[in-house]
């Protein structure tokens, strides 16, 4: 009786201290989920899913505080591959979001613009160009669509076009 | 060497743990929705699977045996069991986060699969050597693994098929696997042990 309990403690305390070692020993790794994750989404820094970017929404969605259907601009084959990497099930995507997506692109109607240069410092990837009190253009090439600058138009003059239009 | 690998095959396929023996069931229907997840977890209960029966049979062999203990075998086994998974989810956490955050809540699970313990019971029952022990151990997690996966296939293509509706859901995949058991059963009698 004995001899059974104290060969028992010794092997619970003896498998303690190996698992306490393995812990100490291996190395702390690097965090390559959010990096997978982030190169999923589009990218294009849209903000449209509540988080300052793609980077701090992979962050969330690494850290489980956000779901994966939050990106607008990637649609349903981002949330599809962003189920596939996390061996989750997919789900809908979160229409109240927003409807952006890369088919469209913002074109400043000329006529209207006043040159207040509002609508420059707050596009993601600098599609917008002109200086104050001058006309402002949008290069197609670069524009993703993303509605950001829709809303600090104070003379609305911003509108989504079909991309080849 | 022909001796272990029919040792291999015997616990893989003849006496396939899950579909001939029915032990280690519940992960066997619960991690078999998807292929990736199925192959993680054989993977991950694999590893558990061989290093538990390496270790608990030189805990048997060096200290229960030698001190008459036998009767501590259980409680002996389920420490080195614990211990096994717990160092398994330290390795998966730290060498490869990615696949711990899609096992993440399966690791703790296979601490309570009964494949494992009955792994090392039937090694401590049938007189194995040590090598004989580890190869059984590998053989049951090879099997474990093919059938988890092979049934997860099959889960997949059930879930595009036209299944009739008191059938959906678990039923399909009761049935499944009640007919990979069968299939499973016409290995009998390949290798005798």
């Amino acid at each position: 009786m004995l001899i059974g309990t104290v060969v028992l403690a010794g092997l619970a305390l003896g498998l303690c201290a190996v698992l306490v070692l393995t812990d100490r020993l291996l190395p702390a790794g690097k965090d390559p989920v959010t990096d997978r994750i982030e190169s999923l989404l589009p990218r294009i820094q849209c903000a449209q899913c509540g988080y300052a970017g793609c980077r701090p929404y992979a962050r969330a969605i690494a850290a489980g505080e956000a779901d994966i259907n939050r990106c607008p601009p990637g649609g349903e084959e981002t949330v599809r591959q962003l189920a596939e990497l996390l061996g989750r099930e997919a789900v809908a995507l979160d229409t109240t979001l927003g409807s952006a997506n890369m088919n469209r692109v913002a074109r400043i109607d000329e006529h209207n613009c006043i040159g207040c240069n509002r609508c420059v410092p707050v596009c993601p990837v600098d599609a917008i160009v002109g200086v104050q009190q001058t006309i402002h253009a949008v290069i197609a090439a670069h524009c993703t669509g993303c509605e950001l600058c829709l809303a600090h138009c104070p003379v609305d003059c911003i509108d989504l076009v079909a991309r080849d239009a | 060497m022909a001796e272990l690998m029919l040792v291999i095959v015997g616990a893989a396929l003849v006496n396939n743990f899950v579909l001939v023996q029915f032990l280690g069931l519940c992960p066997f229907m619960g991690a078999s929705r998807r292929v990736e997840g199925a192959l993680g977890m054989g993977l991950a209960t694999g590893l558990v699977l061989t290093t538990a029966s390496g270790i608990s049979y030189l805990v048997d062999s060096l200290l229960l045996i030698p001190l008459e203990l036998e009767y501590l075998r259980l409680l002996a086994f389920i420490l080195v069991i614990g211990a096994a998974v717990q160092l398994t989810e330290q390795m998966t956490r730290k060498l490869s986060p990615l696949l711990h955050r899609v096992l993440g809540l399966y690791i703790p699970l296979i601490a309570s699969n009964c494949a494992v313990l009955g792994v090392a019971l039937l090694n401590s029952t049938a007189n194995r050597s040590l090598i004989a022990a580890l190869f059984y151990g590998a053989g049951a997690a090879v099997g474990f693994g093919l059938v988890l996966a092979l049934l997860a296939g099959l889960r997949e293509r059930a879930e595009g098929a036209d299944v009739p509706k008191p059938f959906q859901g678990h039923a399909i995949a009761f049935i499944t696997a009640g007919i990979m058991s069968l299939a499973f059963l016409g290995f009998t009698g390949f290798v005798r042990l």
